[in-house]
């Protein structure tokens, strides 16, 4: 089986200036929703109790709201979370003494209430650690762009970097965007699953730039950059695809049967793998064109030492 | 010739799978919820009294479905984790005092796996239960309860040479004031003499001269450094107190300690013993004067405090303490005339004291003191900030009947304060309060949850990818198919001779390289169409395939490579598990992306002329 029995000739790079214009609308919609909206971050990042916990039949939300007014919770959200039975009870974070113990408080008094009530998970996360891990997640993001940045301008060239560099900004950002328009919840595995997302874009980039190079040295001044960069991308194509639909396989195999807990996690990735799809084919090899990427750019150096000791 | 392997690379190819398949394999037995039980002191157990304890068990019928003795425990395993939490209970109660009783995961491996030395991969907390902490050290009490101890020091060196001074502590700097410049001399070679590290200053005042002591940089480092050392040796204590097996306590950054405790599923309890800062102090009641009258007045007489008893009567004591909680080497519950107490045994210098004041003061009140460090937030400046508080309480007053020493019995407490107050005691107190500021408690219900969830998604993610790759490559396909497989085994195998444990985020990113994996078979195949199309030989192709192709895998995989390094150093937790296994998994990718398929369709088609190739 194949998906293109001949080879494709699609005008990618004729199209340039409606992709460019494409990513700029959703790039800027995307900042816009995250400044409007902001993201809905889980308690990982603001600090606070959630207490998830499982009855035996089918639970009364209600009764369970009324139980937590009782104790002294009347500010905690509860919804049902998986199934019926299962309860999800968050807190915001409170100031006041020992609010790591309100975990076990919950607990203890909904198990008063109703004793076939079984703990499912408790967490707590203190403000300070909060902050801690938003700074960590936000350096590890600059960390990695930068040393993506130094490798491909090492194993290829500047204007290549600049274009990856592009796509992986591109990438999460509308990755978060799509998060805070929706209003999806986005707790610290987001932030993993975004990291993977870059280096998976890149991956992707770099395989088209891959081709990009070996058919400009192969070309030696035929043919323009704009067509040879089609015929790169064409030539990927099929492999672009299969690659990300297998991802996309395993990604939604994740997302149907991998519960709760990975949920946003399998929706950053799912976000993220489409628009990669779209960027890498696109966004990359456009930037690298504006920035007047020659065919020179890649042409064998040559060492002859005569020549350049003659020049001025 | 084209397209064969030589002989070695044939070889090292079976050689890494089928160890991979060893080392993989326990993974196929699963674990059962097990307890196992040890001695206290040496943390092992011998053959002999061994069989006590099993006769015990067996005795207590508590439902295990197998019991053995192994490497130095008494190991009886549950068919649930609920049958194995009751039995917990009960078998402490049966067995008593002297032995451990820890929850524990016992993997079901064969003895001849075992005996290589192969185990199952180790589960996260979010697959098999248990709590997680993290714990912040308040460094600032750590400093002010030396500085605390300095002013005492001075005070009872001056004291002690005769010398009028007022000690006190200003911020972080100890003020000692002296009537004159002949005392101020005196007193700068004593302090000096005392700890020659401080910096230690003179200056003229009002009234005579004062000596400013601080402490320097590299001290307050020291000291800080200390407190969380400490800190980490004491929590690791309460830890093999509490019983649970295969326990984490380890410092985290500048000033936070991670506790994670597999299988136990009761986070009030953990906490309550881990950060305790209760302890115990001794001593004298100020004897003839009214406390009622202090209290009143709010003021209590020289060299007295005012205490209050549980009753909630006031108490005047003696500032000076006889004996502190660090003092005490050994503690354990018993019972005093069927009352609860908790005997204890004093270092040697704490005996002594203990000795000479008891040997002075016969029929005299003493105060047993029971002191807890707490925290409040208060608003400060606009600012809510925690700050820690000293709760002292009289548990007990008694008058001394007799001399003693080292070894003495306190009641006044109740049944659970005796049992936790001797635990900590015996566990050594925190050199300086700590505070949770992240819990994560997983049920046992929800970690086998998220096992089954993973595992799903782990097969059914594969077979559409497997399918599928049958399917669009066909032959080619099945290899890559054959690839993938051996990529899972390899990937499990490295993660089950690794220490790190999977989490939930682990067995994504599992999922996720298998989706990723079959990239480096796409780019080869895709490049073999290619060459074919190009109207060359099935051989060339295959050869030009690899060969081109090879760049293209490197490249993607060292992109991928590096997100996966910057998870891991930044991460926590799960993140770097995640991370982990995305860093392993790109390495077993390239191997069996690129060498193990490579071997197979060397095997099969290489070196014989073909008219087409099944791609």
């Amino acid at each position: 089986m194949e998906f293109f029995r001949k080879k494709t000739n699609i005008d990618f790079m004729g199209k340039s200036t409606l992709t460019t214009v494409l990513s700029l609308v959703m790039f800027s919609l995307s900042i816009g929703s995250f400044m409007v909206r902001g993201l809905n971050l889980g308690i990982d990042f603001t600090g606070g109790v959630l207490v998830e916990v499982s009855f035996p039949q089918a639970a009364d939300l209600t009764a369970v709201r009324s139980q937590l007014q009782g104790l002294g919770f009347g500010e905690a959200q509860v919804q049902n979370i998986g199934s019926a039975r299962d309860v999800l009870i968050r807190l915001p974070p409170r100031e006041q003494a020992d609010s790591g113990r309100l975990g076990q408080e919950i607990i203890a008094g909904l198990q008063k209430a109703s004793p076939g009530v079984s703990l499912r998970r408790i967490e707590f996360v203190g403000p300070q650690v909060g902050k801690d891990l938003t700074q960590g997640g936000i350096l590890a993001m600059v960390v990695c762009l930068v040393i993506i940045g130094i490798y491909i301008m090492i194993r290829f060239q500047w204007k290549f970097a600049i274009g990856a560099i592009v796509g992986v900004i591109h990438d999460p950002i509308i990755t978060l965007g799509v998060f805070s328009e929706f209003g999806i919840p986005f707790d610290l595995s987001v932030i993993a699953a975004v990291l993977a997302i870059t280096g998976y874009s890149l991956n992707d980039t770099i395989v088209i730039f891959d081709r990009m190079r070996e058919n400009l040295r192969r070309a030696r001044g035929v043919g323009s950059v704009p067509e040879i960069m089609n015929r790169s991308i064409n030539d990927t194509l099929s492999r672009t695809l299969m690659t990300h639909f297998t991802t996309s396989l395993v990604v939604v195999s994740l997302l149907v049967f991998g519960g709760e807990t990975l949920r946003s996690f399998s929706i950053a990735l799912m976000i993220g793998i489409l628009i990669c799809t779209y960027s890498s084919i696109y966004c990359a090899g456009s930037t690298a064109l504006y920035l007047k990427l020659t065919a020179a750019d890649f042409a064998p150096v040559k060492k002859e030492k005569g020549e350049i000791d003659a020049l001025p | 010739m084209i397209n064969r392997y030589p002989l070695w690379k044939n070889i090292l190819v079976a050689v890494v799978m089928v160890a991979g398949l060893v080392v993989a394999l326990p993974n196929l037995f699963g674990e059962d919820p097990a307890l196992q039980v040890t001695f206290e002191k040496s943390g092992k157990i011998d053959a002999a009294s061994a069989e006590e304890v099993q006769r015990s068990i067996q005795s207590a019928g508590i439902g295990q479905s197998g019991l053995y003795y192994d490497k130095g425990r008494v190991v009886a395993t549950f068919p649930t984790v609920e049958v194995q939490l009751r039995a917990g209970d009960r078998l402490r109660e049966a067995l008593g005092k002297g032995y451990v009783v820890a929850l524990a995961l016992e993997p079901r491996t064969p003895r001849w796996l075992a005996a290589l030395g192969l185990k199952p991969v180790s589960l996260g907390l979010d697959l098999r239960g248990g709590v997680h902490f993290l714990f912040q050290v308040d460094m600032d009490a750590a400093l002010n309860q030396r500085l605390d101890r300095y002013a005492a020091d001075f005070s009872r060196i001056l004291r002690d040479n005769r010398i009028r001074r007022n000690v006190r502590l200003d911020g972080r700097t100890v003020r000692v004031e002296l009537a004159d410049a002949a005392d101020a001399d005196k007193a700068f070679e004593l302090i000096k003499a005392a700890d020659p590290n401080l910096d230690l200053r003179r200056e003229a005042a009002a009234e005579g001269v004062v000596i400013l002591a601080r402490m320097t940089e590299q001290q307050i480092r020291e000291r800080q450094n200390f407190a969380i050392e400490q800190n980490t040796v004491t929590l690791r204590n309460r830890v093999n107190e509490l019983g649970v097996s295969e326990p984490v306590v380890q410092r985290q950054g500048i000033d936070r300690i991670l506790v994670q405790l597999p299988g136990v599923q009761d986070p009030a309890q953990a906490e309550r013993v881990l950060g305790a800062t209760a302890t115990l102090e001794f001593r004298l009641v100020c004897d003839g004067e009214n406390a009622f009258d202090a209290q009143q007045k709010g003021r209590a007489p020289m060299g007295c405090e005012l205490y209050k008893e549980r009753s909630g009567a006031p108490v005047l004591l003696r500032r000076r303490t006889i004996v502190t909680g660090d003092q005490l080497v050994d503690a354990s519950q018993t019972f005093d005339q069927g009352m609860p107490a908790v005997s204890v045994r004093l270092d040697a210098k704490g005996g002594r004291e203990m000795l000479e004041t008891t040997k002075a003061n016969l029929n005299k009140p003493m105060a047993v003191v029971f002191v807890e460090q707490k925290r409040e937030r208060v608003e400060r400046d606009g600012q809510v900030i925690e700050v820690p508080r000293e709760e002292k309480e009289v548990i007990n007053v008694a008058t001394i009947r007799g001399v003693f020493s080292s070894q003495f019995q306190i009641t006044g407490l109740d049944i659970t304060e005796a049992r936790d107050l001797a635990l900590l005691l015996r566990a050594g107190a925190l050199a300086a309060p700590i505070y949770k500021v992240e819990e994560r408690t997983i049920g046992p219900s929800l970690g086998q949850d998220n096992i089954d969830k993973g595992i799903t998604a782990t097969v059914f993610g594969g077979l559409l990818v497997i399918c599928f790759m049958a399917i669009y490559y066909k032959g080619f396909g099945l290899i890559a198919d054959i690839g993938l497989l051996s990529n899972l085994v390899l990937l499990i195998a490295l993660l089950s001779l690794l220490p790190t444990a999977l989490s939930l985020p682990g067995i994504a990113g599992i999922v996720l390289t298998m989706g990723m994996a079959v990239d480096a078979n796409v780019l080869i195949y895709e490049r073999i169409r290619e060459e074919l199309r190009n109207g060359n030989s099935p051989q060339a192709s295959i050869h030009a395939g690899f060969e081109k192709a090879f760049a293209a895998i490197a490249d993607s995989n060292v992109t991928t490579l590096f997100a996966g390094l910057v998870l891991f150093a930044f991460g926590t937790g799960p993140i770097k598990g995640f991370a982990v296994v995305l860093c392993l998994g790109i390495g077993t990718t390239m191997f069996t992306a690129v060498v193990v398929s490579r071997a197979i369709i060397n095997a099969i088609f290489g070196g014989r002329r073909l008219e087409r190739l099944p791609v």
